[in-house]
């Protein structure tokens, strides 16, 4: 069984990422200048319970910068400090440090105080209080509360041994002779009305107070004192008693009654606090105001007879519980109450979920396979019944899948970090604006999409927009805009970067190509085909790698982390207007609507959205470039067609493809094949298994699936296919036909 | 007889360790998540002690503890308010606010038991 410290710290650092995207929300806010005194407010609250949940766990670099973060806040909430435009630029780095404390600690790494001192050293510019001794003095509360217990929780009878070795070397005299240790055996103590009102009941001060052994207590009532402080307790100890033990019973109380201890063990009747050997503060207590006689004993029965000091221990007669002010009802029917209508679930638990939901698809599938081929007629209970089961699946499918859908939201607020970051390495003033956040897409996927985004975003601010004196030369805002949108398509989740920069500078661009060997000198290439140069191996436009986003990383490693994820990405950009990149991703890694082909005697399976059109091919319309290298015409414009059993290695190339069933599939990019298939079978959704695993990456399959007659099929990459097809290089995509 | 305590935080984490805290100790536990929320509970429960944060959404731990004072059934219901700070100030503020003692936060279980069983039995 796991440990449920360790399950709260987890999900306290789940809450803390929770927190920061609200504090970078209302910092945004209050960037945007529409703030109002909430959004302080909710950005206070943030960093506040970052920091009270740190303390807990003792992660001191967090509750320290947490601290003067929000020391900083509080004077803006307070008035005390105007939110500038630098001041809420710096509040954007601090979140972006207390993000980074917040991961290390939880990662159980530390970070370079040199990342964090600059920023602490900037805020302590707005510092509004002269002494910064308290703030730590402040700091210095939050260790961890088990150290400061000590002797407090120690056993009453460790506390007698304490005892016995101090009276041995001790006189007995009076506590003020050793300020270090006071101590006592009688303690009088009598409450003010005000105690009454504050909800604090006598009788359990006495009780905790029993704790401490007393031997005897005594009540006095004085029916000429005001209403509420008209009961006096002095509670007699054998054995002296340390003060601070008893101060800390009344620790709640101290200001609303007299409090006053005696070294005697036999006291006067009635000690009058002014002469009893006091420790608390005389000064502390509102003696001389005496609130409205409110009459609160009315309220309260305490017992008017001495108590036995049985009674005051822990488990006391039944009527010390029914003295209780307020008269709770207590147990019973009341309902427990949740704090949230969320449920927090262990994410494997949702795996296995959506892998037997998996099952349960192929299981449908089967079954709906053998009734097909049954004798049994469309119109029976069991195909009707079938029809419902089948509608059933999927909408339990789909359900299970949104479990593990995320808004982007949390992947967006990083990337504006990113063009803080950016943008300050690269001195260009840049407004990243966002769009569609709350578009949900698989958690998997949002994941892995952190990085490739990343990536893009740097290039976005270093390569995409002009240096600002380029920009106001050509008319532009100085402000560089990159922008970041998510938005669902056609079943897909199409997420786009772009900026308002050049554009692709493409002269430039094919020159690199040519100059590291990418192209021929002579290749003729469409604007598109220069963009995709991009995205090859080893290419890289920058003259001088820049730290920022020349980290060896070229737009191919981008392309090859989007891919995995089973998306495409695109690029379309316009000379002086800017550069759009689209990315294109399943909504789910788990399922896949597919059509099952047949190649050779083996089952395929080609997603459905890379499907434009089926064909049948006739004579006319196939031209042959060369050995296996055929086009097709299609609709005025000429595709490469490709043979999926060549392409796979299942048979040599046909003689001739008349008559042949092909495949149009399009990707992002434009690019378009034909892929020639001997037969189609179905239409159906198919669960992803994976087989990277197993097999490493296979050059043109993306997956399996497990068919409803049992039958394994690969479920095949065509964008992969298209691009590393045998014939690809002989027959460029998308010739226009003349 | 087990002690209820309605205890009211918006940080998730915090109510994680109260409830931990708590639970195998004979405290029966309800949760919410601000004053607002905690004043919704208090329509269907009455708990024998109520502790609660300060900094909060919609209706803070102050104008949470007026409610509270405000209502004839809890009127003298004891309050204790969870502190980040152990200030004379804090506490002074607490106090004349109507709560009835304060919990410094990070609290240990001990601590925080003492403190309930200090003002509620």
């Amino acid at each position: 069984m796991s440990d449920p410290m360790n399950d709260i710290r987890a999900s306290f650092f789940i809450e803390c990422e929770e927190l920061l995207e609200g504090l970078f929300d209302a910092l945004q806010t209050m960037s945007d200048g529409s703030a109002d005194d909430e959004t302080i407010n909710v950005a206070f609250r943030a960093v506040h319970s970052i920091k009270g949940g740190a303390g807990a766990f003792a992660l001191d670099q967090v509750v320290s910068f947490a601290h003067h973060f929000e020391t900083a806040m509080d004077d803006v909430r307070s008035g005390k400090l105007a939110p500038s435009d630098d001041l809420v630029q710096l509040f954007f780095r601090c979140g972006d440090i207390l993000s980074d404390l917040v991961r290390a600690a939880r990662d159980e790494t530390t970070v370079d105080a040199a990342l964090v001192d600059p920023v602490l050293e900037e805020l302590g510019k707005y510092s509004t209080s002269p002494d910064s001794g308290e703030a730590e003095e402040e700091i210095s509360d939050f260790q961890p509360l088990t150290l400061d217990l000590g002797d407090l929780g120690a056993p009453a009878d460790g506390a007698d041994d304490d005892f016995d070795a101090l009276l041995a070397s001790l006189p007995p005299l009076p506590s003020d002779d050793e300020p270090q240790e006071p101590v006592a055996r009688t303690v009088v103590f009598r409450p003010e009305p005000e105690l009454y009102k504050s909800g604090n009941e006598p009788l359990f001060l006495l009780r905790s107070l029993g704790e401490l052994r007393p031997s005897a207590v005594r009540l006095d009532f004085d029916p000429d004192s005001a209403p509420g402080a008209r009961m006096t307790w002095t509670v007699e100890f054998d054995d002296p008693v340390k003060c601070e033990m008893v101060e800390e019973v009344f620790e709640f109380v101290q200001g609303l009654c007299t409090l006053s201890f005696g070294s005697d063990a036999s006291p006067r009747e009635s000690v009058p606090a002014e002469e009893a050997a006091g420790t608390f503060a005389p000064a502390d207590l509102p003696m001389d105001k005496i609130p409205e006689p409110a009459s609160p004993t009315s309220d309260v029965a305490p017992p008017l007879a001495t108590i036995d000091p049985a009674a005051t221990d822990e488990d006391g007669p039944a009527e010390a519980t029914t003295a209780m002010p307020g008269g709770a009802p207590k147990g019973g029917a009341a309902p427990k109450n949740m704090a949230s209508p969320t449920v927090r679930v262990d994410l494997s638990r949702v795996d296995r979920l959506v892998n037997l939901v998996g099952e349960l698809v192929i299981n449908q599938a089967m079954l709906s396979q053998s009734v097909a081929q049954s004798s049994l007629g469309s119109n029976t209970a069991i195909t009707s019944g079938l029809e419902e089961f089948l509608q059933l699946t999927r909408d339990i499918q789909e359900s299970v899948m949104m479990i593990r859908a995320q808004p982007v939201k949390s992947l967006f607020q990083r990337m504006s970090r990113i063009v803080r970051e950016a943008s300050a390495a690269v001195g260009k003033k840049v407004v990243l604006t966002t769009d569609g956040e709350n578009t949900e897409i698989d958690k998997t996927v949002i994941e892995r999409l952190a990085d490739p985004l990343t990536h893009m975003i740097r290039n976005a601010v270093d390569h995409g927009l002009e240096k600002t004196e380029d920009r106001q030369a050509a008319g532009k805002p100085a402000e560089g805009q990159v922008r970041l949108s998510a938005s669902h398509k056609s079943g897909r989740v199409v997420i786009e970067v772009s900026d308002d920069g050049g554009g692709i500078n493409r002269p430039k661009v094919r020159q690199i190509a040519i100059d590291k060997g990418l192209i021929p000198e002579d290749a003729a290439l469409t604007d598109g085909e220069i963009d995709q140069l991009l995205f090859m191996p080893g290419f890289s436009t920058a003259t001088t790698v820049s730290n920022l986003s020349g980290r060896g990383v070229g737009m191919d490693v981008v392309k090859n982390a989007i891919t995995a994820l089973g998306g495409r990405i695109s690029i379309t950009s316009h000379a002086g207007k800017g550069t759009t990149f689209s990315i294109s991703l399943p909504l789910t890694l788990a399922v896949l609507d597919g059509m099952v082909v047949s190649v050779a005697g083996e089952a395929l399976v080609m997603p459905l959205n890379a499907i434009v059109e089926t064909l049948t091919l006739d004579g006319e319309s196939v031209r042959r470039l060369g050995p296996n290298s055929n086009v097709v015409l299609v609709r005025e414009s000429f595709v490469p067609l490709l043979d999926l059993g060549v392409e796979l290695g299942y048979r040599a190339p046909k003689e001739n493809y008349a008559g042949a069933i092909a495949l149009l599939s399009g990707q992002e990019d434009g690019h378009r094949a034909a892929l020639v298939v001997d037969s189609i079978e179905d239409q159906r959704q198919v669960v992803i298994k994976g087989i990277q695993d197993s097999y490493g990456r296979v050059p043109g399959v993306a997956a399996a699936t497990i068919l409803g007659d049992g039958q394994i099929a690969l479920i095949l990459d065509p964008s992969d296919l298209i691009q590393n097809s045998s014939g690809q290089s002989r027959a460029p995509a998308n010739i226009e036909a003349v | 007889m087990s002690i209820s305590v309605l205890a009211v935080d918006d940080s998730r984490t915090m109510r994680d360790m109260i409830t931990l805290a708590l639970k195998d100790e004979g405290f029966e536990i309800h949760l919410a998540e601000d004053g607002q929320h905690g004043l919704e509970v208090l329509e269907d429960i009455a708990p024998d002690v109520i502790i609660t944060d300060i900094n909060m959404p919609r209706l803070d731990g102050f104008g949470f503890i007026d409610a509270i004072r405000d209502r004839s059934q809890t009127k003298h219901t004891p309050i204790l308010v969870l502190t980040t700070e152990s200030s004379a100030e804090l506490k002074a503020r607490a106090r004349d606010s109507g709560a009835t003692g304060w919990i410094v936060k990070p609290f240990a279980q001990d601590k925080l038991i003492r403190a309930l069983r200090m003002v509620a039995g």
